[in-house]
């Protein structure tokens, strides 16, 4: 283990540290503001996680997000908390399995595409079913959950999610991924199943986006296909993780964290032109960070990083 | 039967038109443009508002709205892409940069519309009577808008078949690099062709917004259905986009009156990947890639 990776490892006890006294302050500000940092670290990382090393661009996470709280707006009074988070997992799996098998097979644009538009079509699938099967639009989450709960579970996530990308990294899928993200041809000649590792690492990815739906969907009271599925997620994570760097598993943090205090601020001060603000911030990144932030510590001399930078992985 | 079907030809007829602009910014000029929608949304507003407030008929409308979104897209292209064009090193680097770049003038573009307008829906009666059109009742508007999609499509078609520029933008859309070796300025074509599209897709505006209603944030779906019928279609082939058009259309029509509107989306995704599995280049597309 290098002085670098101690350094990092030693953060990021420090950061979890901190985190765990956040429920204890007793401020419910502070508490809602926390769980949208974690919320959107979680979204982001995860994010990253397939489209860093991929360099596929999906725009699909609310459709992941949005079906994770909708099961919950379904189940969440019927079934034990547990069980309907692994009900959610599931659906989410299956569901990245089905998108990925039909789409990662061919260029990245298409996969594009269809992200593009499976959110959209999966709310008016979900309008569909609701008028025409169970008649009705809209539910209301009645669950024992509390703001702390939240809290809680999604820390949980954010430890198990960073933990999860480290492993990949250290994997034979995550250097598979590393190739293929080179160059795809290099790695079908060198025996890689690209396909089988895309798939895997998207339903991967997408599970725990909707986890994170799911955890979150007690927070609103009531919950209709266009509050679930709002397209504002998807294009606000990917914001985050390409203002941090999606190439490295810390780099989607370094977005996440600024930006959503951003958010916050300028969601309360200009509600009205908050889109175009964002739509700017985005243009900005594209034009000024292709590489994010974790593009410029890469940029930084050697010498002020260490001495074996192109061994670190995560 | 014959309704659904002709419905179906109609709404098949404008989805050709609204992909043509598509098929060429991303066939030619090589962006991927998500904030296509927007731009049709945008003229429909443009139309709107003279109709309305100007008492001008969309027919004239058209003459105002395209040569200014020609020049917009012009501009858009100089400005905002050129410097992606530039700094992308292969093909696939400039489609990612593009369709990020887009995705943010998305939001741009329909958060400006939502401040200006709001959310509410919006239309406006223009030759909204009934003709009798073979054996069937269809509304004049829809009519009007079909003739001029078929005029534009062959007019297009002539132009890019038939004329030296024409041409030229075909030898960019094969290979960029190849063709400047013919004395092709493949910059300049570029930028011409992308800001052609953007013409096209606003005369689809202008027309769309005589029988449809829209609202900011309509736009997205109407980009959707662009990229599919463009990717079913094979990526720059006029014939292909208008074919596919129609399968769209018609697809549409007869799930909408046979099975229930609220599963249109559904099958434009399922035609869309039927097509994808058994022939990924497209319809017409040449298997190159």
């Amino acid at each position: 283990m290098s002085a670098r990776s101690a350094i990092l490892g030693a953060l990021a006890l420090a950061a979890l540290a901190l985190l765990t006294f956040v429920p204890r302050l007793g401020n419910p500000y502070y508490l809602a503001l926390a769980i949208s940092l974690l919320q959107y670290t979680v979204l982001a990382t995860a994010w990253g996680m397939f489209s860093g090393p991929t360099r596929y661009v999906s725009l699909a996470t609310t459709a992941f997000f949005g079906v994770g709280a909708y099961t919950v707006a379904v189940l969440g009074e019927v079934l034990p908390w547990p069980l309907v988070l692994l009900i959610a997992a599931a659906l989410g799996a299956i569901l990245a399995a089905l998108v990925g098998l039909s789409t990662l097979r061919l260029s990245g644009v298409y996969f594009v595409i269809f992200t593009f538009g499976l959110t959209e079509l999966i709310r008016q699938l979900v309008v569909w079913f609701e008028v025409n099967k169970s008649r009705v639009l809209g539910r209301y989450v009645f669950v024992d959950i509390t703001q702390s709960d939240i809290y809680w579970q999604l820390l949980l996530l954010t430890v198990a999610v960073f933990l999860l990308g480290w492993l990949i990294a250290r994997s034979r899928l995550g250097f598979a991924l590393r190739v293929i993200g080179e160059d795809e041809t290099v790695a079908k000649h060198c025996g890689i199943d690209t396909t089988f590792a895309k798939v895997a690492l998207f339903a991967i990815s997408a599970t725990i986006m909707t986890l994170v739906g799911a955890i979150m969907a007690p927070r609103w009271t009531y919950i209709e296909p266009s509050i679930a599925f709002n397209s504002m997620i998807s294009f606000q994570v990917l914001i985050m993780a390409l203002l941090g760097g999606a190439h490295r598993l810390w780099g989607p943090v370094l977005g996440a964290v600024p930006l959503t205090l951003l958010f916050e601020l300028l969601s309360a001060r200009f509600p009205n032109t908050f889109t175009i603000i964002l739509g700017c911030i985005f243009l900005l990144i594209v034009y000024l960070l292709p590489r994010g932030v974790a593009g410029l510590f890469e940029k930084l001399p050697a010498k002020l990083r260490g001495e074996n930078i192109k061994r670190v992985a995560a | 039967m014959t309704n659904a079907i002709l419905t179906g030809l109609m709404l098949g007829g404008m989805y050709a038109l609204i992909a043509m602009g598509l098929t060429l910014q991303y066939g030619v000029a090589r962006i991927m443009n998500l904030s296509y929608g927007e731009f049709l949304i945008a003229a429909a507003f443009a139309s709107h508002w003279l109709f309305t407030g100007w008492a001008i008929s969309p027919f004239v409308g058209l003459a105002l709205v395209v040569p200014l979104a020609f020049a917009l897209n012009f501009a858009i292209y100089k400005v905002l892409l050129t410097p992606l064009v530039r700094r992308a090193p292969n093909r696939d680097a400039l489609e990612v940069d593009s369709i990020l770049a887009t995705f943010g003038l998305t939001f741009v573009i329909q958060g400006s519309m939502l401040a200006m307008f709001g959310g509410a829906y919006y239309s406006y009666s223009y030759l909204a009577f009934p003709v009798q059109f073979v054996g069937e009742t269809v509304a004049a508007n829809r009519l009007a808008a079909l003739g001029i999609t078929i005029v534009v499509g062959l007019v297009l078609y002539l132009a890019l078949t038939r004329t030296r520029a024409g041409t030229a933008i075909r030898a960019v859309a094969v290979d960029p690099f190849a063709a400047q070796l013919v004395a092709i300025n493949v910059p300049q074509a570029s930028a011409l062709t992308f800001a052609l599209g953007g013409a096209l897709v606003a005369a689809a505006g202008v027309l769309v917004s005589t029988f449809l209603t829209f609202s900011a944030s309509s736009g997205v779906v109407f980009t959707m259905k662009a990229l599919i019928v463009v990717v079913m279609g094979g990526v720059g082939n006029m014939l292909g986009c208008l074919v596919a058009g129609l399968a769209l259309g018609l697809s549409e029509a007869l799930v909408a009156s046979y099975v229930d509107p609220g599963l249109t989306l559904a099958v434009n995704f399922a035609l869309f990947l039927a097509v994808l599995l058994v022939k990924p280049a497209g319809l017409f597309g040449r298997a190159t890639r």
